[in-house]
């Protein structure tokens, strides 16, 4: 009986994680799909390293921001900008897919609303680690960023955490609104706080103290920092520090995802 | 014991009672349609029954599963076809039906199994590995009443199944609905609007308005209740003495050449009230149909034509997985 009774559950676990991998699959299906967007997710970065970056940077002395020049400063900023703006933004997708009736397609499948949440989330991460990873190899070719396979790996996990961070915010805020204009409301409401206030434009070690803390209350600051000081070797805060306030910040915005997802009205 | 047992379900949007109090049992294997209007409360039901949304009041069980308390065991045993379009039109058919199988827990062994015999059913193999948004509103609806089966479901709910589609369409529709229903055994559940399609599809049917079940019989006793045919005859000579003698004819009526005549099942017993008509210059039979019986049980008639979802589907279709 017992045996009998653990098995049924291995087979639940295994059609769970199968779910799991269907919702995830099809996002990166569907992102894979039109080359255009991923075409696209990538210029609007490219344009912020290649023009604001030049035209903040003639009027920095060379080298003066830490011994790099304003283009490479502002390199990993502009990853997490791509983060923020890509993934919140996938939170909207499941507003358009209420407006029809796909999302009661995977609603009606028998899994739990957790898997469906993850798969989701996952889903819409691994398209935001696609654009990562092009970006850092123009980084490497054209802004003369220097990689190693150690800063590599950690540049994965910092930009992973707050993908599935950000990205579950997205998908709380898409579950609990009904119209793509809201979201478009609450979500520039949240990109750019998060966005400016993060440091990712400008060091944040002279800043006035009010603006300081500012800073150090916005969670994407300390991406922005830990992504400076394995890339760059710029170190702002600790990178333990860091590392622990993304740890947390992802699974506030984990559980706040899950939360909103069970609630979805339809 | 009923596969489906519904008791007092009701649900109420603030002020808006959309399903009033409606108690029903649905039997293994069989094809039951709600039919009425749009915004009769038909695809709330539904939404109910799935577990998509949850009742007000009152209880439903699916396979004894109920769908409140156990929302994930009722969601095993169902399959659900859409009133609006819900594949990826950036997908092919195949890869839609792919993701449904692992979605819906298809065993791995028989996936492509099932996907092969599904698509055969629907005849859309040669399409398979053409994208969605390249299919015709027919073929889309054709896939994804295939991918509603593809996981063996007990029960199928199917929304308004061929809303907003040509009649040629429509009536291939029926006959893939059929099919599947006697291939798989499967008890279904279908909502529509069109009476035709009621007519054709359903062993019952509950004829829905305002969110209350009026009415629930076969297509068959639905008519046979409206009393029997109407039958025309332009004659200038019956004789009516020996008509009104006749067991099958309920009512008699002769004015202006033109004889009209109440009659059960008219098309066995022409032969003998010809006999008493003399000349018949031209016969004309009307068998009572379900717009006979729907304008009797609410006094109006149902628009068929045309009502919100109409063009409406092909519209949002176009919309379907645009990402």
């Amino acid at each position: 009986m017992q045996g009998k009774d653990s098995n049924m559950t291995k087979g639940a676990v295994t059609a769970e994680l199968r779910g799991l991998y269907a919702i995830w699959y099809r996002e990166l299906l569907v992102f894979m799909r039109e080359p255009s967007r991923l075409v696209g997710s990538i210029i609007q970065p490219l344009l912020w390293l290649v023009i604001f970056g030049t035209g903040v940077g003639s009027i920095i002395e060379p080298g003066t921001i830490s011994g790099v020049d304003y283009q490479q400063f502002l390199f990993p900023g502009i990853l997490v900008m791509t983060v923020l703006y890509g993934s919140l933004f996938f939170g909207l997708y499941i507003i358009l897919d209420k407006r029809i009736d796909f999302l009661k397609e995977v609603l009606v499948a028998p899994l739990r609303k957790s898997t469906m949440f993850f798969g989701k989330a996952l889903g819409g991460s691994t398209d935001g680690l696609l654009q990562i990873i092009i970006l850092m190899v123009l980084g490497a070719i054209f802004f003369g960023i220097h990689f190693t396979l150690l800063s590599i790996i950690l540049t994965f996990i910092i930009v992973s955490l707050l993908l599935i961070s950000i990205t579950s915010l997205g998908l709380a805020i898409g579950s609990l609104m009904d119209s793509p204009e809201g979201f478009g409301l609450i979500s520039s409401f949240a990109i750019f706080p998060l966005f400016f206030l993060s440091g990712a434009l400008f060091p944040v070690r002279n800043l006035p103290d009010w603006l300081k803390t500012v800073v150090m209350i916005n969670p994407v600051s300390y991406a922005v920092d830990a992504l400076r000081s394995v890339i760059l070797g710029i170190t702002g805060y600790s990178l333990l520090l860091d590392f622990s306030v993304l740890i947390i910040f992802t699974a506030l915005t984990v559980i706040t995802g899950t939360w909103a997802f069970k609630r979805i009205k339809l | 014991m009923p596969l489906i047992q519904i008791k007092n379900l009701t649900r109420k949007f603030e002020d808006f009672t959309a399903v009033d109090n409606v108690s029903l049992d649905i039997d293994e294997g069989e094809i039951f349609g709600l039919l009425g209007p749009n915004g009769a409360g038909k695809t709330t039901i539904l939404s109910m029954l799935a577990t998509l949304l949850s009742p007000t009041s009152g209880e439903a069980l699916i396979c004894g599963h109920d769908i409140v308390k156990n929302p994930t065991q009722v969601r095993h045993c169902i399959g659900f076809v859409f009133q609006d379009p819900s594949s990826d039109d950036l997908l092919t058919g195949r890869e839609n039906l792919y993701l449904h199988a692992l979605m819906y827990g298809v065993r791995k062994s028989e996936i492509n199994r099932k996907i092969d015999e599904g698509l055969m059913l629907v005849d859309l193999t040669d399409k398979q590995h053409v994208k969605m948004r390249k299919y015709s509103g027919g073929m889309r609806r054709r896939l994804e009443l295939a991918r509603g089966f593809l996981h063996n479901p007990k029960v199928l709910f199917l929304d308004e199944p061929t809303l907003g589609l040509d009649p040629q369409t429509r009536e291939s529709l029926w006959i893939y609905i059929k099919k599947l229903s006697v291939e798989n055994k499967i008890t279904i559940i279908l909502t529509t609007h069109y009476m035709e399609e009621a007519d054709k599809l359903c062993d019952r049917i509950g004829i829905i308005d305002r969110g209350k079940i009026i009415a629930l019989d076969t297509p068959f006793n639905f008519k046979k209740n409206m009393g029997g045919d109407l039958v025309s005859i332009s004659t200038s000579n019956p004789d009516l003495p020996s008509l009104e003698k006749i067991a099958c004819i309920t009512q008699v009526k002769y004015e202006h050449d033109l004889l009209s005549l109440t009659v059960d099942d008219a098309g066995r017993h022409l032969q003998e009230i010809l006999a008493h008509v003399g000349e018949a210059l031209k016969v004309e039979i009307h068998s009572p149909t379900l717009h006979d019986v729907f304008l009797k049980l609410t006094g109006k008639r149902m628009r068929e034509g045309s009502g919100g979802g109409e063009g409406g589907w092909m519209t949002r279709s176009m919309h379907a997985g645009k990402r």
